[in-house]
């Protein structure tokens, strides 16, 4: 065990602090917005934004290495992208004109197109299997500060209005004619999903960030009967499936994204069959 | 006197052309409680959600207490039908029925007196034993309680219930008439049912809704037939639209 903290705190070793360190601090993000995509089931909605965040990490790319666009970033330009993807699928889920499934397919399919066609045409290396995968190595400080931001602004509006947030995921229609500004609180859900989704993808990756939004909230939803418990034992799990995935992965010369979500993947199931075996026999 | 729903020359169509509901007039005095019949597709929770507010009508007006829908939408209490819910979601039944006294605005936490008047309305209907229970482990018939609970708890002066006898559990029901009948003598009660037995017993005025809407008294509407004969035609109701023509509805089938 010392010898671990002392590996940890070996100066080659930076790159696995500063992963341990964005997946601790994003935990509670985790939590929050992971139980929310869970119980309004809108987990298809937040694949279609973590697809659409590559459309725009290959435009900024793009932009920046060929139009000379110095501050378009692919961080920039992933959270275009997510935010986009999440105003689009969350209006028309709100009119409810179109299917909506069918239109999530399409915004997460033409995402990640966009996305590589753009790739393809930006000159220079760009590792674009570290934005489908993950790749801690490209973590630096600015996403240690960018996840402590993320986590004030989930944190904050989620004390300020739980009770609402609540009554809004369990029955939108009754908290309308309460006078709660659903519409509101949904697409801020929607844009705090998005926000979420950009922060981990030098984590797990786009393909792999939803099992580390869905996971840790679904596994806890096995055991509680709280909206908040929900939250904070799928902040406690999402914590122990980064800092045991990663390791797991530094240890075992594994890549770091899917480590963990095998390790979340098999809690889940686990969960799953122990509670509904427990159901069954009560 | 104000009354508790008055409403006309109702029109309502979700496509041009294709009405759902056609010059409907009616209205609903104080002490009156009432139940809206009709068949499948006849336009009964289309004209709910005109009555909530959550829809608009295309022309002629609305008013509860002399209100628009949506300025006297905390004056109604609304119990939707169990199964629009999601069964599996992480709450309480206690932690549903204080919703009923969710406000707008900033930090919209509930005062211990919320709770309490949450837990007085599951007392009510003979549920406060479950208030700790979550909500995914209930019956039926005992979510559909918590729900009318949580539309207790907004204090209204006119419950609005989607059909409420749809999951009653057979033990409880003569239980949910008493709780019913309790609950008209101090508000308008307002139910959306398939089942005109539960019409009969409960209800001051019917309104039948085929896309057109038309009122009745009960003792009217039970005076024409006797009960056996009424078990009959209720079938009929629910599964021949043209039986409406007898009760009023004016369709044309």
């Amino acid at each position: 065990m010392s010898e671990l903290i002392r590996e940890l705190f070996s100066p080659e070793l930076a790159f696995l602090r500063c992963a341990l360190l964005v997946g601790v601090l994003a935990s509670p993000a985790l939590g929050v917005v992971g139980t929310l995509v869970v119980t309004r089931r809108i987990s298809s909605l937040a694949g279609a934004c973590a697809h659409a965040a590559l459309g725009g990490v290959g435009l900024a790319l793009f932009l920046q290495r060929v139009l000379r666009l110095v501050w378009c970033t692919p961080t920039i330009g992933a959270v275009a992208g997510a935010l986009c993807a999440a105003v689009v699928v969350g209006v028309v889920s709100l009119s409810a004109k179109e299917r909506e499934d069918t239109v999530i397919a399409v915004v997460w399919a033409l995402g990640m197109s966009i996305g590589l066609l753009f790739l393809e045409r930006t000159p220079g290396y760009v590792d674009w299997q570290g934005y489908l995968f993950g790749n801690i190595l490209l973590l630096s400080k600015s996403d240690i500060v960018m996840t402590a931001l993320l986590d004030a602004a989930v944190l904050i509006p989620m004390m300020l209005f739980y009770p609402a947030v609540l009554a809004m995921s369990f029955d939108t229609t009754f908290s309308e004619l309460r006078g709660v500004r659903t519409t509101t609180i949904y697409l801020v859900l929607l844009a705090l999903t998005a926000c979420t989704i950009v922060l981990l993808l030098n984590v797990v990756g786009i393909i792999l960030v939803i099992a580390l939004l869905t996971l840790p909230a679904a596994t806890a939803g096995c055991f509680t009967r709280h909206l908040w418990s929900m939250m904070a034992s799928a902040a406690v799990l999402s914590c122990v499936f980064v800092i045991g995935g990663l390791l797991g992965s530094f240890y075992y010369r594994l890549p770091s994204g899917p480590a963990i979500v095998v390790l979340a993947g098999v809690v889940y199931l686990a969960a799953l069959g122990f509670s509904k075996w427990r159901g069954k026999r009560r | 006197m104000t009354p508790v729903i008055e409403v006309e020359h109702l029109n309502f169509a979700y496509e041009p052309g294709f009405p759902v509901v056609e010059d409907a007039a009616f209205s609903i005095m104080p002490g009156q409680s009432g139940c809206i019949v009709g068949p499948n597709g006849g336009g009964k929770s289309t004209l709910l959600k005109l009555l909530l507010g959550l829809l608009s009508p295309d022309s002629g007006k609305i008013r509860l207490f002399g209100k628009s829908p949506a300025e006297a939408r905390r004056q109604v209490g609304y119990m939707p039908q169990y199964h629009q819910l999601d069964p599996s979601f992480p709450v309480t039944a206690l932690e549903v029925a204080v919703m009923g006294r969710l406000r707008p605005g900033f930090f919209p936490f509930y005062s211990r007196r919320d709770k309490e008047t949450a837990m007085d309305a599951l007392t009510e209907l003979g549920i406060a034993d479950l208030a700790g229970r979550s909500f995914a482990d209930l019956s039926g018939g005992q979510r559909q309680r918590v729900l009318i609970a949580r539309a207790l708890a907004c204090r209204p002066g006119l419950l609005l219930l989607d059909e409420p006898t749809a999951n009653i559990d057979p033990g409880a029901e003569e239980q949910f008439y008493a709780t019913l009948a309790r609950l008209r003598q101090r508000m308008t009660v307002l139910t959306v049912s398939h089942d005109l037995g539960f019409v009969n017993r409960e209800t001051d005025v019917i309104i039948c809704v085929n896309r057109k809407v038309s009122i009745h008294r009960a003792e009217n509407f039970t005076a024409e037939a006797a009960d056996a004969v009424y078990h009959h035609r209720m079938n009929l109701i629910r599964h021949d639209h043209a039986c409406f023509c007898r009760c009023g509805g004016g369709h044309d089938e």
